[in-house]
């Protein structure tokens, strides 16, 4: 590539993500998790559009990609909200009321688990334990642990995530 | 200077630690108090948490659990001079719950600065390390061996023997790979490693490297542990510029480089064979089995593969030696093992004893009962492949083999406790949703069973010819338990069977439609 056009090109449109993030890890596809994960965190999911760029980066089948994509339920496909909220739904947290919880949260955002509150300010999501098993229920917001959960320090968390 | 510790593990940041220890540094300045606050691993009393400590000239006293609001009086009460407060524990070496354990592989966690290579090395590190440094890599795994240590991921497996088919086999290239998928609900024992004493696992699976000959190593990490991922890398980073890690380690011959790879959500990566797929960037589709990991594993090379805390046991075995290991445990169960209470417990946390402890007096004389005072109905043991047992088996020692003769099974030792106001059917309902979810795919009665198993066992709730039912669901377990690939599918009756046979209630109550029927 020359380098002149390089420049134009990137005032013109935005560098790939994709491209970019698998350039990073030399484009080596048993690095494909890393840079789904990369990816995500920079997009926040997983853009169809880059299932190719990333495919063809690696030097594999686009059917291949897709398929490490949707095995994986870390890996979002649809935008997520501002803040992402992961319930433990496993039994040590069941053993603490984390259905209800569980119950409370889908209510309290009026959305299903996989689901974004209308605003786009939380996505509610179900994970099987936290290693917070001692203090449970627990949650995840974002990368912040919660234990000792309850469905009035839910109601909170969601106040305080929406402003 | 004072020394402050407030844990950075994330149970405790779960329940407020951060907003303790900037309260405590904050309070601390405007008071003009020379305090240095350390953010130090947990102790494990985890109900405890916030777990404060401060040094003082007889050692370091606790005070638990700290609130934000405490911070105040804890200063008027000139805590950081070793004062006294409501919320005084003593001396926390002296606390029963601390000093009945047996800790070989938790010596260290909560007591130093995890990110801290001199706190490390001043409370033991690296003693096994060096010793192996010098040695044979068959030394090695004879040493591994005497200790008697058997893989603490689940299956048991003894560890020495598979280093020796590793160290025994030809190749260019050997691999050695931590699992550090901690899939199972109530186990939390490799994230308080990993966020904890991070040294000791490279320690331990650098060990592993020189003793086999392999020169790169992996961690997967679930990418449920942000915590975990996030000190992992970074005592890489710092062992590798301490020359623990990388090229010549400390002048050596050896060389041997870590690095860290996210899991993505799939429990089933914690099956090894899915993880080494998993590590290669594909689909965490479980392989057949031979192969063993051991002769073809990551990328086809010979590797080791083993769980946090068996890698975590390694160098104190090689500090003092296989024999000081083997000499703790009962039968064919050796050493200790870092057990969790979980769930519904009063007194939950971590609890590291030698095998041979019964059921109960970990329930009851470390955790102190259920956490809600009602009377303890089921446990469930080893994960959510584990049985669950009634109150009537408390009796029961942890051991391998004494779990296996009573159709339930140690695991990663996690022991989840449910009060009497558990519905075993749902229970039973859930392991089968919960296999219906992660199974890979591969095997039929893994896939389908599981989803059958839930139609079935939402029949028998309802009352639907329940006796047809039960029947039905046992030939569903014994289907899944022959036809089954790997211990994902061949588990799941575990739990279900368990919860059929020692609450036989739940499973048989009125029934609702059959009318509708
Ligand atoms: C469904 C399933 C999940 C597993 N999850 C884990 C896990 O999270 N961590 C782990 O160390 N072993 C797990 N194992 C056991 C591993 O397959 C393997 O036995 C272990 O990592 C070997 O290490 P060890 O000998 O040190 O225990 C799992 C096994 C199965 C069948
Ligand atoms: S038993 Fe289940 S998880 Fe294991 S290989 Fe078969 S389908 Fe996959
Ligand atoms: S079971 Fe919920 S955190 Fe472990």
């Amino acid at each position: 590539m020359s380098g002149k056009h390089t420049l134009i090109d990137v005032h013109v449109t935005k560098p790939d993500a994709a491209s970019l993030i698998a350039a990073r890890y030399d484009n080596k596809p048993d690095a494909l998790l890393e840079i789904l994960h990369d990816l995500q965190h920079e997009v926040g999911h997983i853009p169809e559009a880059s299932l190719p760029v990333l495919a063809k980066a690696l030097n594999l089948s686009r059917a291949e990609v897709h398929g490490v994509v949707s095995f994986y339920h870390e890996f979002r496909r649809k935008p997520a909200g501002r803040h992402v909220v992961k319930v433990c739904r496993a039994e040590a947290c069941q053993s603490m009321k984390g259905n209800e919880l569980a119950d409370a949260a889908q209510k309290s955002l009026k959305v299903k688990f996989g689901e974004t509150t209308s605003d786009g300010a939380i996505t509610l999501e179900a994970v099987y334990c936290l290693g917070l098993c001692a203090t449970s229920p627990a949650l995840l917001v974002d990368e912040r642990p919660m234990g000792r959960m309850t469905p009035q320090k839910f109601d909170a968390l969601v106040k305080e995530l929406a402003s | 200077m004072i020394k402050i510790y407030v844990p950075k593990d994330s149970a405790a940041r779960a329940v407020g630690a951060d907003a303790v220890a900037d309260a405590i540094v904050a309070e601390a300045a405007s008071r003009k108090i020379d305090a240095k606050v350390i953010r130090n691993g947990s102790r494990g009393l985890l109900w405890l948490e916030p777990f404060v400590e401060v040094e003082t000239p007889k050692g370091r006293v606790a005070f638990a659990p700290v609130e934000t609001g405490d911070v105040k009086s804890l200063f008027d009460s000139k805590f950081h001079e070793g004062g006294t407060h409501r919320l005084s524990l003593g001396l926390t070496e002296e606390l029963p719950y601390l000093k009945n354990q047996e800790r070989l592989t938790f010596a260290r966690c909560g007591v130093t600065d995890p990110l801290s290579l001199d706190d490390y090395i001043s409370h033991g590190g690296f003693v096994g390390l060096k010793k192996a440094l010098a040695m044979k890599g068959a030394e090695i795994v004879t040493e591994v061996t005497t200790s008697g240590l058997r893989g603490r991921g689940g299956a048991g497996f003894p560890t020495g023997i598979k280093w020796k088919t590793v160290h025994d086999a030809k190749a260019d290239q050997k691999y050695v790979c931590c699992n550090a998928d901690e899939g199972d609900s109530g186990t939390f024992a490799d994230r308080m490693v990993m966020e904890g004493d991070p040294f000791m696992l490279i320690e331990g699976m650098t060990i592993a490297g020189v003793a086999v000959g392999a020169s790169k190593g992996f961690i997967y990490i679930r990418s449920e542990y942000p915590d975990a991922i996030r000190a992992m890398k970074d005592a890489i980073r710092i062992a590798t510029t301490g020359n623990w890690l990388g090229r010549n380690i400390q002048g050596s011959v050896h060389s041997f480089a870590l690095d860290v790879r996210r899991g993505a959500g799939a429990y089933i990566c914690g099956e090894e064979t899915s993880m080494l797929e998993s590590l290669e960037g594909k689909r965490g589709m479980v392989r057949p089995k031979p192969p063993i990991p051991a002769l073809y594993g990551l990328f086809g090379k010979p590797t080791v593969i083993n769980n946090v805390l068996s890698f975590a046991a390694v160098p104190y075995i090689l500090a003092e030696g296989g024999k000081a290991y083997e000499n703790y445990g009962m039968g064919r169960s050796r050493g200790t093992l870092p057990f969790q209470l979980a769930g519904n417990i009063r007194q939950g946390g971590l609890v590291e004893k030698a095998f041979g402890i019964t059921l109960g007096q970990l329930i009851n004389d470390f955790g102190g009962g259920t956490a809600t005072g009602k009377p303890l109905r089921a446990v469930q043991v080893g994960g959510p492949l584990g049985a669950y047992l009634p109150a009537s088996q408390l009796n029961l020692e942890m051991d391998y083999e004494a779990f296996a003769a009573n159709g339930a099974m140690v695991g990663h030792g996690g022991v989840v406790v449910f009060d009497d106001s558990v519905d075993m059917a749902a229970q039973a309902r859930f392991a089968m949703e919960f296999c219906a979810i992660e199974s890979c795919g591969k095997c039929t009665p893994c896939r389908i069973g599981s989803t059958r198993g839930m139609e079935v066992i939402d029949k028998i709730v309802a009352g639907v010819a329940r006796e047809e039912n039960l029947l039905l669901l046992d030939d569903l377990c014994q289907t899944m338990t022959d036809g089954s690939l790997c211990a994902m599918g061949g588990l799941t009756p575990m739990p279900v069977q368990s919860a059929v046979k020692h609450f036989p209630e739940d499973f048989d109550r009125p029934a609702k439609m059959q009318a509708a029927e």
